[in-house]
């Protein structure tokens, strides 16, 4: 028998989160018989994608203490410019790259206000999400882009091991962040500059250039949930993410990841984003209102938080 | 004029009177059997190195902490301040080195912060607050109008607008710690002035200072406390400059300092001329392999900011840094460690450590470019190094994953220490580097200090502690207002000789 014991101890809030998930499906498995079917669970795991991208890279934001509320409008700035360049003829392994780069660039902005302006990461991506929201806006005339390719359209339908695409390029995302978070320096370095930036500063870490690398980062997981959903909807839209930095915010929180900074996994945020994603799953199948399931999602949330800290009083 | 209204307060009555009075907090005594009265319209001076017992007593008698034992009398009732709300209700009130006034607010709005005079319920009556605001400042002398925002005001006159709102409040005992740290010539003139009304008023006033010519130009009766213990009560005409040293310092050396002189090498840090505007000035000194150069002086004195300038954490304004004999421009943290720096930070919670991340973790932070290869980190490599110092630093820990929050105060300042020594650093600057950690850990950090120097370190000492810098020191330099005020050896330093020069002495400008 292997020895559990440091395995529990580092994934103890994780293994908390994933055993909600466990009886979340439980409850829903009973209530509904069409819950726990492969097709049910594959289109659950696709539509968790979108949010699941996102909110690696707000994991990343929220552990060295920051805040990222710019994603949504960042995907759906990023998410124009794949269009038009789809539409331009640009073939499309550049056009996937141009949309990184835009999203990484928006990011860097973002961090470089943070760390030379001294701006408050919430005020600094708030004028992000208002300015990049209007950049997609003004580029598009405020009109979705369509009209793509086939080859562009199988990019979000195509199976793997009858896996659909978005939740292999998921899972690459989450396996990709969990070994750069623990096996790397900038892993290392976000969770030091979380947990005490002035402690790392005199550590010799450079906390400027890896705090804006974090957040060119995050810039960048939102283009690539940009090219996600641009070929999902066949369209690019300027109105498209709305909303979705409070979906990466809840993923990132229920999967243990302190606001406060300094701790955090993303398989933990991975579980979150999924408990989200059932949970709609669910209450639709269960016919509840979508007015209803507001309510629902927003009490997991502040219940999930709850416990939490529940648990971490006690320790 | 000043003599003589001293000699009316020496028949004047008591109005506070403290019968042993004893604190303490888990494994320290901060107060012992301490015997103390003020009278009426007295200036009652408080003096004693850093962690005598001074701001404990103030914290008693303000109400912000609880005495263990003893009594206090009040108007010879027996009292007993339960918060600083009763205390302020007992006329007691405390001017902070921090000050707590609403910037943003007029004089007249802060000084009745709380209790503002209204016309019906919730509707100011914002005449009454300016009138009353301008009665009370002209009672003191003092011309501010009530109606400028605080915030534009200089350090001094907040601190009058602090004594003003006090009295307003019907306060007869006023206390106040280091009032004249922040303040100019001229604005200290300002506060003197200020308190003499206070005294023709019948306010009584305990004054902390480190500054000895402050206790003899302002001061009624002095009061000297030591290691928790008051050690003399006397009239200031009664005693001399050189009394009142002797009397703060005298005292056994308890702890043991295994000092080992190492040989010294060559000079491996030279500072000439450093200045950083508003922190210090114009110093210079050397330091060689071997050596352990103390750095005395008092909080506030600079000592702290010329380690970060050294350090590359704040930049210097002008002066020269050669290490190793040649000169750096340390821009940068990351330039000073790759010159094989390292710097002991004074408070290892907020600036050493990471709290939230293991002891391997914290060890490594500074060396990680040493154990990864293009980003990525060797886990082995790091696990080992980590393990040897916590075998060599005999850092008590169950794990190298423990997050260093869970160890003692003396494992942590070890983990600090071991993160150094993994960085291979050659200049250690420690700031205060046996602070709040028991004996036996203090002894452990002082033979690694031995030994650090017998491999060939320098290391930069920085310690409020009397007894560690002469008991761990080759070389003693004193800071005092930003400058080196005086610089000995080992051999011919003394806790006087250091203390008048921290202090300044009374018969120089």
């Amino acid at each position: 028998m292997p020895n559990l014991r440091p395995f529990v101890w580092h994934y103890g809030r994780q293994i908390g989160t994933l055993l909600g998930l466990i009886v979340l499906s439980t409850v829903l498995w009973i209530l509904s018989p069409h819950f726990l079917t492969v097709s049910n669970l594959i289109n659950v795991a696709q539509q968790t994608a979108i949010n699941a991208v996102i909110a690696a890279g707000m994991t990343y934001v929220i552990i060295t203490a920051g805040i990222d509320l710019s994603v949504g409008s960042v995907l759906a700035l990023s998410g124009v410019v794949l269009g038009s360049a789809l539409r331009a003829g640009i073939p499309l392994p550049m056009a996937i790259l141009v949309a990184l780069v835009v999203g990484f660039s928006c990011g860097l902005v973002n961090g470089l206000l943070i760390t030379r302006g001294g701006l408050p990461p919430f005020i600094a991506t708030l004028g992000m999400m208002s300015v990049a929201r209007g950049a997609a806006l003004m580029y598009t005339g405020g009109r979705p882009i369509s009209g793509f390719s086939e080859s562009f359209r199988v990019l979000a339908i195509e199976e793997f091991l009858h896996i659909p695409s978005p939740v292999w390029i998921m899972l690459a995302v989450y396996l990709l962040g969990h070994l750069v978070l623990t096996r790397t320096k900038l892993g290392r370095y976000a969770y030091a500059i979380g947990g005490n930036e002035q402690a790392a500063l005199l550590s010799g870490v450079n906390t400027k250039w890896y705090k804006t690398l974090v957040y060119g980062l995050s810039g960048m997981l939102s283009g690539l949930a940009a090219v996600i959903l641009t070929a999902r909807l066949n369209s690019a839209q300027p109105i498209a993410g709305i909303m979705y930095e409070l979906d990466a915010i809840a993923a990132t929180v229920i999967g243990g990841t302190s606001l406060m900074g300094g701790e955090g996994r993303v398989v933990g945020t991975l579980v979150g984003a999924l408990i989200m994603g059932v949970l709609r799953n669910g209450l639709n199948l269960l016919g509840v209102s979508s007015f209803l399931q507001q309510i629902v999602i927003g009490s997991v949330i502040i219940v999930a938080v709850l416990i939490d800290m529940a648990l971490k009083r006690q320790k | 004029m000043d003599r003589v209204l001293s000699k009316i307060n020496m028949q004047s009555p008591t109005i506070l009177t403290l019968r042993g009075i004893r604190k303490t907090y888990p494994g320290v005594v901060a107060l012992e059997d301490v015997d103390f009265d003020l009278r009426k319209g007295e200036v009652h001076i408080l003096l004693g190195e850093n962690g005598a017992g001074k701001s404990t007593l103030v914290k008693i008698l303000s109400g912000a902490c609880r005495r263990t034992s003893g009594r206090i009398y009040l108007d010879e009732a027996e009292t007993d301040i339960k918060s600083p709300k009763h205390a302020q209700d007992l006329g007691i009130r405390v001017i902070y080195q921090e000050l707590n006034l609403v910037p943003y607010l007029s004089v007249a709005d802060n000084l009745f912060l709380g209790r503002e005079p209204s016309l019906l319920p919730g509707i100011l009556d914002q005449s009454a607050i300016n009138e009353s605001a301008q009665r009370l400042l002209a009672a003191l002398g003092l011309d501010i109008d009530p109606r400028t925002a605080v915030g534009t005001l200089g350090i001094a006159e907040q601190q009058m607008v602090e004594i003003a709102k006090a009295l307003s409040s019907d306060a007869r005992i006023i206390m106040m710690d280091e009032p004249t740290s922040a303040l100019t010539e001229s604005e200290i003139r300002q506060l003197f002035a200020t308190i003499r009304t206070l005294k023709q008023k019948g306010v009584s006033i305990i004054y902390i200072s480190h500054r000895l010519e402050e206790t003899f130009e302002i001061g009624d009766r002095v009061s000297v406390l030591r290691d928790g213990k008051l050690i003399a009560t006397h009239p200031i005409s009664d005693v001399t400059q050189s009394e009142l040293i002797r009397l703060m310092v005298d005292r056994e050396l308890k702890e043991q300092f295994p000092k080992q002189k190492a040989r010294l090498g060559e000079e491996v840090l030279r500072v000439e001329g450093l200045t950083r505007n508003g922190a210090f000035s114009d110093v210079s000194f050397s330091l060689h392999r071997g050596e352990v150069l103390g750095i005395a002086g008092l909080m506030g004195s600079g000592r702290t900011q010329l380690a970060r300038v050294l350090f590359g954490v704040d930049r210097a304004d002008r002066g020269v840094i050669l290490v190793r004999g040649e000169r750096h421009e340390i821009d940068s943290v990351r330039t000073a460690i790759k010159l094989k720096m390292g710097f002991v930070t004074e408070d290892r919670k907020t600036e050493g450590l990471i709290l939230n991340l293991s002891v391997k973790d914290n060890i490594c932070l500074p060396s990680l470019a040493r154990f990864s290869t293009l980003g990525v980190m060797r886990a082995s490599k790091e696990q080992q190094a980590a393990l040897g110092y916590v075998k060599q630093l005999a850092i008590k820990t169950p794990g190298l994953r423990q997050r260093v929050v869970l160890l003692s105060g003396g494992n942590q300042q070890k983990v600090v220490l071991g993160k150094w020594l993994c960085s291979n650093a050659e200049i250690l600057i420690l700031d205060e580097p046996t602070r709040g950690i028991d004996v036996g850990a203090k002894v452990e950090i002082y033979e690694w200090i031995n030994r650090l120097t017998f491999e060939g370190a320098a290391i930069l000492m920085i310690s409020s502690e009397l007894p560690e810098i002469l008991g761990m020191s080759d070389r003693i330099l004193v800071m005092r207002h930003g400058t080196i005020a005086g610089e000995f050896r080992a051999s011919e330093a003394t806790q006087e000789r250091i203390l008048e020069a921290a202090l300044g002495s009374y018969a120089q400008p």
